[in-house]
């Protein structure tokens, strides 16, 4: 008899160790064609006012929405922030009804205009329980990668995708290689899970994780809090990623528990029981794996019109000889767009005006950390602060946020996508620079000419304090 | 959806990295219905001076007839607005080449007839050395043809047999019903990850 008898069995029947995207993928997919296309099974379809197009193609066919259960509409893309009783912009009016009616007409459960529990999709979707560990969640935007901070399989697809899934409820899809990056040690005072997403991208580019499904790990992911780690998923799409996903743990299961649409008693006990599987074997080999240093990265702010356009607070903008060949044309458009000029400090940028919000930035935590900077002090500068959900905006009000913003000088407005996107009327004028809490700095993202500078909300509140992009970690308590 | 082998037509070299979605087609227009027709839109703030009027310089506005636009890296990077497709296929558009491409960009392509075709930068400078005269796009070599250059070009196998059969998914994934049935019967046995209310 051997002194340690290991059970045979387990040699034989031992699995290759899997990544957390081998495993979501295994448990969604239905059928795998020959030339290597999935059939993968959608748990939630998630749909807003721009869903308009895959409703019409729906209609053509004919079609029915084959899982209404399983669908859910939330409106944020158009939503005036202010004056909604009375929504002047008929194309903004127009948008919206046709979302309810849609809604309506396949049965669907929509968190429409008037409804406590508008709000920005990707905000809306973990808020409400519909977003748990071990789902494969799709919407019409390409921010849907948010959801993967809960160890989902969540990404954003085009019109013709979500009308395959409102048919079908399924989409083809091929299964992506995996990356990992992994953030050693800890954040920092000052710096965010925003400064680990524009950190990452800068170093690997907008492109740099193309193609792939990211993992993020390390020390600094898991002391990330839910809003944070939603933050890092988020912003997967502007490195190129259409996947983010992190794997569940603790505080996983306490943000989702007790939510509206999440499991309950018996079922609770069995999701938890699956969810704790879903983590990367050890030795489960990624196709690409990047190491980052969290005690190095500096809260940082994108300069140019890419989200890899993007510099620690305390650096110079970058000398276009200094730039990889490839990127200096791109450099020298952004410069001349932008209205700045290489080798001069980011810091000390002067500002028109700030927005806070989104789905990157816009949830609880994030206007705590604007309004912890903000607090008795006046902002030099305009601006809105839009929460990312009603109920975000009640408990902030709650709170009395919304006072430090108000006496700060911001307005205090209610939520959707907003100055983000810009196509509900909130919009940055031609030439205005805004600090912004969002996701993209592309030319005109925020309006025709607007000049955007990506940051985190607590950056945007002291570049509000400043009238100038500013370190805020020199700022202090008041 | 026609399917389609072979496209010949003029190429037009757009020689700018990171063109994302929003500059492909700016926020602003996407709530108009498709039958109003999107091409007008294609790059509009990006084509157009500072006083709104048409640049001459810009390459597409240059060469009106072109249906193969030849681009940078990174190109439709961004916001997943499938409406930026509508606006190449609605200027005329059939075929991108480009370094890499959106992930999301490219699907929403192929799911539009487009080829979203990968080609090096060395493959790009070989085929902008000769502008004039016309392409031709194979989908079944995946190469181009020039007057005076023949370059390969990558795509994924599934995306080439979608292209060329013209097929709708949405057809496709009705015959595999039974096979949708029985996974939905089994995660019907997973209560946790049906919405509870």
């Amino acid at each position: 008899m051997l002194p340690f008898p290991a059970p045979p069995f387990m040699c034989i029947f031992m699995e290759k160790p899997s990544t957390l995207l081998d495993k979501l993928w295994a448990d969604h997919e239905i059928f795998r064609r020959d030339d290597g296309t999935s059939l993968m099974w959608v748990d939630r379809h998630l749909v807003h006012e721009g869903s308009h197009h895959a409703f019409a193609k729906l209609a053509a066919r004919g079609a029915d929405v084959a899982e209404p259960a399983l669908t859910f509409g939330v409106a944020d893309h158009y939503v005036p922030t202010r004056g909604r009783a009375d929504i002047k912009d008929p194309d903004i009016a127009r948008m919206i009804a046709t979302l309810e009616k849609n809604a309506q007409a396949h049965g669907l459960t929509l968190f429409g205009l008037r409804d406590p529990r508008q709000g920005i999709v990707h905000v809306v979707g973990p808020e409400q329980g519909l977003t748990l560990p071990g789902l494969m969640i799709n919407c019409g935007d390409s921010h849907t990668s948010t959801h993967g901070a809960f160890g989902a399989l969540a990404f954003g697809i085009g019109a013709t995708e979500v009308a395959h899934v409102l048919a079908t409820q399924t989409l083809w899809q091929r299964k992506p290689p995996a990356m990992r990056i992994t953030f050693e040690g800890d954040l920092g005072f000052g710096v965010t899970a925003k400064d680990m997403a524009l950190g990452w991208i800068a170093e690997l580019g907008a492109d740099g994780a193309r193609g792939h499904a990211v993992e993020y790990a390390g020390a600094a992911v898991d002391a990330l809090d839910m809003a944070g780690r939603m933050t890092l998923c988020n912003l997967s799409i502007e490195g190129g990623a259409r996947f983010g996903m992190i794997a569940p743990d603790a505080k996983t299961y306490q943000y989702v528990k007790g939510r509206a649409f999440a499991p309950k008693g018996d079922d609770w006990d069995a999701a938890v029981a699956y969810w704790a599987t879903l983590r990367t074997d050890a030795n489960a080999p990624f196709a690409s794996e990047v190491r980052i240093n969290a005690s190095a990265i500096a809260p940082t702010v994108t300069w140019g019109t890419s989200p890899e356009q993007a510099v620690p607070i305390d650096a110079d903008l970058p000398d276009i000889a200094a730039l990889p060949k490839d990127k200096r044309a791109a450099a020298e458009a952004a410069y001349d767009y932008m209205g700045l000029r290489p080798g001069a400090p980011v810091a000390g940028t002067p500002v028109d005006q700030v927005f806070i919000g989104s789905c990157t930035n816009g949830r609880l935590e994030d206007l705590r950390a604007a309004a912890a900077i903000l607090k008795g002090r006046k902002a030099r500068v305009p601006g809105l602060v839009s929460p990312g959900s009603a109920l975000i905006k009640a408990q902030a009000e709650a709170e009395g946020l919304d006072a430090i913003f108000i006496l700060a000088g911001l307005e205090w407005v209610a939520s959707g996508c907003s100055m983000c996107v810009g196509m509900n009327g909130d919009l940055v004028e031609p030439g205005k620079r805004c600090a912004s809490s969002t996701n993209r700095n592309f030319r005109g993202r925020q309006g025709l000419g607007s000049r955007t500078h990506l940051m985190s909300p607590a950056m945007v509140a002291a570049a509000a304090v400043k009238g100038e992009i500013t370190d805020v970690r020199t700022m202090g308590e008041t | 959806m026609p399917g389609w082998t072979r496209h010949t037509g003029q190429a037009v070299h757009l020689p700018l990295e990171n063109v994302d979605t929003d500059q492909l087609i700016p926020a602003r227009f996407m709530s108009r219905p498709r039958s109003d027709g999107y091409g007008d839109y294609l790059l509009y703030d990006v084509r157009r001076n500072d006083d709104g009027v048409l640049s001459p310089d810009f390459p597409i506005n240059q060469n009106a007839g072109a249906s193969i636009l030849i681009a940078g890296g990174n190109f439709g990077s961004g916001s997943s607005r499938e409406a930026a497709v509508y606006a190449l296929v609605d200027a005329g558009f059939q075929v991108v080449i480009a370094p890499s491409f959106g992930d999301i960009f490219s699907s929403n392509a192929v799911n539009n007839g487009v080829c979203p075709a990968r080609m090096s930068r060395e493959g790009i400078a070989r085929l902008t050395d000769a502008m004039a005269g016309t392409f031709v796009v194979d989908l079944e070599k995946r190469t181009i043809n020039s007057d005076i250059a023949t370059v390969s070009f990558e795509l994924d196998d599934s995306w080439a047999t979608k292209l060329i059969n013209g097929w709708d998914d949405i057809d496709l994934t009705l015959q595999h019903a039974d096979q949708i049935a029985q996974y939905r019967a089994q995660r019907s046995k997973q209560n946790w990850a049906w919405p509870q209310n």
